[in-house]
């Protein structure tokens, strides 16, 4: 069992990188806890499968360092880390059985093959192969192929982390749900720390303890599904998580107050934002979820155009000033015709600068 | 695998190559059953003669010299040519400026007009002034592929390796570059070793084109003849008469058409049956 | 992807392998175009591993000699009518195989595999017997339609694993959107399976122009191939070995620029779409 830490990490696929625009990660600081259920979100391209080479050797930092419990091991070769991985679509060797697939990697590793037999017994049972487990790897559907990869990961008793690349790409919906529940589940019963890698937030959300967002090569914020939701430390995460995203509309800073085309708001984080950004050039930005803006009898005039009905709740979509505004409301609500005021609840809306929560400095 | 709709006004659509082809292989092919069960003296006047000349052919120890030495040169170049190829795919690197570069100097030889590649063989290897002949003796090896039957199975081995292995090594290394590189990781991750990445990935991915690879090799080194014949005439004597080198013999030398015929038939056949078994076992295989 | 690589990297010892076979490949080839810049005296004065009185003289020759350079351009206009035959009577046919299913399919194809496995000499006399009946012995056509008795076949199968390859919504949606039959496989289908088309059309040339037997079987004077030519040198002129590389040399030239233009699609291309 392992805590394993990144340090300064810095990778770049070019030869010799020049700006920061030539690195696929940027800058990455983060340790993941032994045992922990951890994803990492973001979009494509971002560099989370990159951070996942670099975890599992398969790639070598352009520098940084990977401690796992304190040791480094930056260095050290792939197969020496103990790590398994699955990867997006099933890995399997088809010319073996499912059994000799889930053997493979304690053969390669010269395990007795008694000890052999009771484990691949143990680990088919957990994940439901034990039905035609002689049969050819090649014969099974994709998702049973997965449990393969997957499989093999789990009968090693020496892997000090898990490792998932996207797992559910290729699975169908309805497999999608069983998968991801097996998963949950075996996180539960092998405790092994597990990093899974996807950009979709259901799965991300569901499956993790912590969840970290990435974006642009960097680790924007990590946090338990709560913290994201409640507080984003971004506005990438304010908009990447959430149905729809976090309503973001650019400000001025005007003496003390924070003004929004002319009106001011109340920020949760005005005092500290305001002071740390007075004499900067800071692109000023306020953020709002949908689902705390409410209609009042005050506030910031706005028309309304379009009412979605989404079945437990409606989403509002209101203009002020070319400015598009989303808001939740619920399913009964009454929603006023033509035009209204809303108003933002003030431990919700934050400052951004930058991109950044305002008073809070950027991570790296 | 697509799901095919059945229509059959597709047939439309086959129907110019069926008839190209068929012009081609079927009147051809009329020609030599008339000749090989019938005799003839000219002037379209045929006699009758069964099976006579089929007899005669099955049991002339010519033929079956002929057939024992095309069996023993097509094992050899196989079993030269698939391995070799394999390893030399294997060796090659994935991507990179080279590849392109050694692929085209490798597909060269393939490109060559198989009378040049005898001719040049020819050349390459003549005892006194060609660089290989000429390299052989001044080390003191004994080597005239006009005159010792042994110098000259070398050099028509050598000289097929020469021409053919190329095609093995551009359809394994086209098969090889298909395989994602997660397949690569995953096992690294298990912790096999390298004969095991290449049991267990790299050869099952292989398979098909390799399969190919092979039937063509086995074809067309059964089929074996202008090169043969620049080179080396079937000689000396008939050490390096394979069959299509006979039955030029037969058929054009002797004027002996109705045997020759008889022997074109038995020889397609073969070709045929060997193929198709070997197709058969291997479609079986990948069934299971 | 600089460290992932590291997977498939391979030992520099290893990397020898590709290097000496390609020098073996080079060997023979030299020494053909060593002998073309010799003189007839040099070349049988004995052993040198240069040309010590480099000359033209062979190559002045080929390329004053009519009789030699015809023999070049008549290989080469076969060999491009039958590639253009062979490929265009295919495209119908191997889309009717991966596409349809009909009566017989299964065992026209095997049959049109067949006719690969038959063998150029078996075929060598009935096909002048045949091409001097219909009145084309020693003209192009005939022996680019000889060509086609094996080409045809080949193409058939290249272009059936690509296309297959191909999904059928492709099809579908070219319906949909209106486009006629012909419309949609000219515009839409061949360029999707472009790399299969020059793949095909790569092996009809160059099985095409490396068969000897049939081309030589089929000309005599006005479309003499290159083959028939070449076995010139060695009976009525003499043993000229110098002229007999030298035309030997120029007929690698062809072959290198068709390679020189598939390049890319070697890689990939020689899986014939069935990887």
């Amino acid at each position: 069992m392992t805590k394993i830490a990144l340090q300064n990490i810095r990778h770049s696929y070019l030869g010799s990188p020049q700006t920061d625009g030539d690195f696929a990660i940027k800058h990455i600081n983060t340790v993941f806890e032994d045992g922990g259920a951890y994803a990492l979100l973001g979009p494509s391209g971002c560099g989370k499968t990159t951070l996942l080479g670099i975890v599992s050797g398969l790639i070598s930092p352009t520098s940084g360092r990977i401690l796992f419990d304190g040791e480094d091991i930056t260095r050290v070769d792939t197969i020496h880390r103990h790590i398994a991985q699955v990867f997006q679509f099933p890995v399997i060797y088809d010319t073996m059985t499912v059994f000799d697939n889930l053997a493979f990697p304690l053969r390669n590793r010269k395990v007795p093959e008694s000890d052999i037999k009771a484990r691949v017994l143990d680990v088919a049972k957990m994940l439901d192969l034990e039905e035609g487990i002689h049969r050819r790897a090649a014969s099974l559907t994709v998702d049973g192929k997965q449990k393969i990869s997957l499989g093999r990961g789990l009968v090693r008793e020496d892997v000090n982390v898990m490792m998932f690349d996207e797992p559910l790409t290729v699975i169908d919906q309805n497999m999608k749900w069983e998968l991801r529940s097996k998963l949950k589940e075996l996180h539960q019963n092998v405790r092994t720390t597990m990093i899974y890698v996807t950009h979709d937030q259901t799965e991300a959300l569901t499956f993790a303890d912590e969840v970290l967002v990435m974006y642009e090569g960097r680790v924007v914020q990590s946090g338990t599904p709560v913290e994201l939701f409640e507080k984003p430390r971004h506005t990438f995460v304010g908009y990447f998580i959430g149905s729809p995203g976090m309503n973001i509309f650019p400000c001025q800073i005007s003496g003390e107050t924070v003004e929004f085309s002319g009106l001011p708001i109340e920020c949760d984080n005005q005092i500290q934002g305001i002071r740390s950004l007075q004499d900067s050039q800071a692109i000023t930005e306020i953020g709002i979820r949908p689902e705390y803006v409410r209609f009042s009898n005050q506030g910031i005039p706005v028309r309304i155009c379009r009412v979605d009905d989404l079945g437990r709740h409606q989403l509002v979509h209101v203009e002020h000033e070319h400015h598009a505004i989303k808001l939740i409301c619920p399913e009964d609500a009454p929603i006023p015709e033509g035009s209204a005021c809303v108003r933002f609840e003030k431990s919700r809306t934050f400052l951004y600068a930058d991109k950044w929560l305002a008073g809070e400095g950027s991570q790296s | 695998m697509i799901n095919k709709t059945i229509r059959q006004s597709a047939w439309l659509f086959v129907v110019p190559v069926v008839l190209l082809v068929a012009f081609n292989a079927l009147i051809p092919l009329m020609t030599v059953v008339n000749y090989a069960f019938q005799e003839t003296f000219g002037d379209n006047v045929f006699f009758w003669e069964g099976l006579t000349w089929f007899e005669q052919v099955l049991n002339s120890d010519r033929f079956h010299d002929a057939f024992l030495r095309q069996i023993m040169f097509t094992s050899i170049i196989l079993l030269i040519e698939v391995p070799l190829g394999i390893a030399i795919a294997l060796s090659m690197p994935r991507k990179g400026p080279w590849v392109s570069v050694c692929l085209v100097l490798m597909a060269l030889p393939l490109l060559i007009p198989w009378n040049v590649v005898g001719a040049m063989w020819n050349i390459f290897a003549l005892p006194d002034i060609g660089l290989l002949g000429y390299s052989l003796n001044s080390m003191g090896i004994d080597y005239n592929f006009t005159q010792q039957p042994i110098s000259a199975w070398a050099t028509m081995i050598l000289m097929d390796v020469w021409h053919w292995t190329s095609l093995v090594v551009l359809l394994a290394y086209a098969g090889l570059t298909a395989i994602p590189e997660a397949y690569y990781q995953a096992a690294r991750i298990d912790g096999a070793s390298k004969w095991a990445v290449f049991k267990w990935i790299q050869l099952p991915k292989m398979k098909r084109v390799l399969t190919i690879a092979i039937l063509l090799r086995f074809m067309d080194s059964f089929m074996i003849y202008t090169e043969l014949i620049v080179l080396t005439g079937g000689g000396p004597g008939n050490s390096t008469t394979l069959l299509s080198i006979d039955l030029v013999k037969l058929a054009l030398g002797q004027f002996d058409l109705g045997p020759a015929a008889a022997m074109s038939l038995i020889y397609f056949f073969i070709v045929l049956l060997i193929c198709w078994v070997f197709y058969t076992l291997m479609m079986k295989n990948e069934k299971q | 992807m600089r460290n992932s690589n590291r997977s498939v990297s391979i030992p520099l010892h290893q990397r020898l392998v590709p290097a000496v076979y390609i020098l073996f490949l080079m060997l023979p080839i030299y020494w053909l175009l060593s002998m073309s810049f010799k003189t007839t005296n040099e070349i049988l004065g004995g052993f040198s591993f240069f040309p010590q009185d480099f000359t033209l003289e062979n190559y002045m020759e080929i390329f004053t000699d009519p009789t030699w350079y015809r023999g070049y351009l008549n290989s080469i206009t076969y060999v491009v009518i039958n590639t253009v035959i062979s490929v265009t009577v295919a495209l119908p046919a191997a889309y009717a195989f991966s596409r349809y299913r009909f009566l017989g399919d299964k065992h026209l194809f095997f049959w049109l595999l067949t006719n690969r496995m038959a063998p150029p000499a078996v075929f060598a006399l009935p096909f002048f017997q045949l091409y001097a009946a219909i009145d084309l012995y020693d003209t192009h056509i005939a022996v680019a339609l000889a060509h086609c008795l094996f080409n045809i076949p080949l193409a058939v199968w290249i272009l059936e694993g690509f296309m297959s390859g191909v999904p059928k919504q492709l099809d579908e949606m070219a319906y949909i959107d209106g486009y006629s039959f012909p419309q949609f496989f000219v515009r839409i289908f061949m360029p999707a399976i472009a790399s299969g088309i020059g793949v095909a059309a790569f092996f009809c040339f160059m099985y095409s122009w490396v068969e000897m037997l049939l081309s030589k079987t089929l000309t005599s004077v006005a479309a003499k191939s290159i083959a028939a030519t070449m076995t010139r040198t060695a009976s009525t002129a003499g043993y000229e070995l110098g002229l007999l590389a030298a035309a030997g040399a120029l007929t690698i030239i062809p072959g290198a620029i068709v390679i020189y233009f598939v390049r890319n699609y070697i890689a990939r291309g020689f899986s014939l779409g069935r990887v």
